[in-house]
């Protein structure tokens, strides 16, 4: 039986599965590293921890733009029917609202670095200069994009608690394949 | 300002001939002591994409002597404060002082220590020394152009490059450059 790279009517297929955890994994890592990168002591590993948020903030913008792009060329599997209808409802708005955040954080990083009034360049893994926003900076404009940053990262932190919680409701509990399916992916046979 | 272009020019005169001109010489050859008024220790570091960001140092003192028979035995003694660096933009200056740059609360002190003078031409010579900083010491050469002399005060200009990472500075490379790029002037009273 062979894997498919492909979404089928039932299930995910293993580019989605891999941009799922991939994306995870690093935004939830982000989450825990923008925490701490501005509470240490170490002004030195502080700062270039915070060059590494800023790598690892352009690499989960360029994997957001796969996976939409992505999403939008294959459509995502059907919920088992036994998901009720409160939940058919709402799931897709959960979705919907996990796409926006991991869209809105990385631009908003970026736009926060854009009108710093520290102009720290932005070399994602010292890989290449990326250039900044067309924005105008400001000490104002900074502290502006900092808040939205932290509370746009509060916020998607809780949704992906919320995502967490209700893929264990639905393995341990309901007992249906909602999360085994973004775990194993499709194969070609179905 | 004639005065001064003749201050150069004996100068310049002197150090060619220093046999035949030993009363010109007597004019430069002495101590002098840095003098705060009229000196500035200004620095930048580029930065990638472009640009860099500029700095200065606040607070030094030293000595310069010339020697009244050989310029290469002449000394410069430089002594620059961390603590005093400042670059426009608050949060920059308590970064360089902290220990991720300059560390001024235990290293207060960045000594400039001549070993060598060697002319270059009729107003430059370079300027071999030992630079220590954060306990590290290294060889380091500037280029010095005389930009003056009179009654008492010299004037120099001193330009030169300083690799950060040798002295444990290398925190940002290579957002910025691992170049610093020292421009100074040195303005000194005898006494």
């Amino acid at each position: 039986m062979q894997t498919s790279i492909t979404n089928t009517p039932t299930r995910y297929g293993w580019a989605m599965i891999v941009l799922h955890w991939l994306i995870g994994i690093i935004f939830i890592g982000q989450f825990v590293l923008g925490y701490v990168m501005v509470r240490i002591e170490s002004q030195r590993t502080s700062f270039e921890l915070i060059q590494l948020h800023k790598s690892f903030g352009f690499l989960l913008l360029g994997l957001i733009i796969l996976r939409i792009a992505w999403r939008l060329g294959n459509a995502a599997p059907a919920l088992p029917a036994s998901v009720g209808t409160l939940e058919r409802r709402t799931a897709p708005l959960a979705h919907f609202a996990l796409y926006a955040f991991q869209v809105a954080l990385p631009l908003s990083g970026w736009a926060l670095v854009s009108v710093s009034t520290l102009e720290i360049p932005t070399m994602p893994f010292n890989l290449f200069v990326m250039p900044n926003l067309p924005l105008t900076e400001s000490d104002a404009s900074e502290s502006f994009w900092t808040s939205a940053h932290w509370y746009l990262a509060y916020a998607g932190i809780a949704l992906v608690a919320l995502h967490i919680a209700a893929a264990l409701r639905h393995h341990f509990l309901l007992r249906d394949a909602v999360l085994t399916r973004i775990i194993t992916p499709s194969s070609s046979g179905e | 300002m004639n005065a001064r272009i003749l201050g150069v020019a004996a100068f310049a005169a002197c150090l060619a001939m220093p046999v035949y001109a030993a009363v010109a010489l007597s004019d430069a050859a002495g101590s002098y002591t840095i003098s705060p008024s009229g000196s500035s220790i200004r620095f930048t570091i580029g930065k990638a994409g472009g640009g860099g960001f500029d700095g200065a140092f606040g607070r030094f003192k030293g000595t310069i002597r010339i020697d009244n028979s050989d310029v290469g035995r002449s000394k410069v003694d430089l002594t620059i404060y961390p603590e005093s660096v400042g670059t426009g933009q608050g949060r920059i200056d308590a970064f360089l002082r902290s220990d991720a740059v300059f560390d001024a609360a235990n290293n207060p002190e960045i000594q400039f220590r001549s070993t060598s003078i060697t002319r270059t031409g009729d107003t430059t010579a370079v300027v071999t020394g030992r630079l220590t900083a954060r306990g590290k010491t290294f060889p380091e050469k500037f280029t010095a152009e005389l930009g003056g002399l009179k009654s008492g005060t010299i004037k120099f200009h001193v330009t030169g490059k300083v690799l950060r990472s040798r002295y444990g500075m290398d925190v940002g490379t290579p957002l910025y450059s691992n170049v610093v790029d020292f421009d100074m002037t040195l303005t000194g009273r005898r006494g």
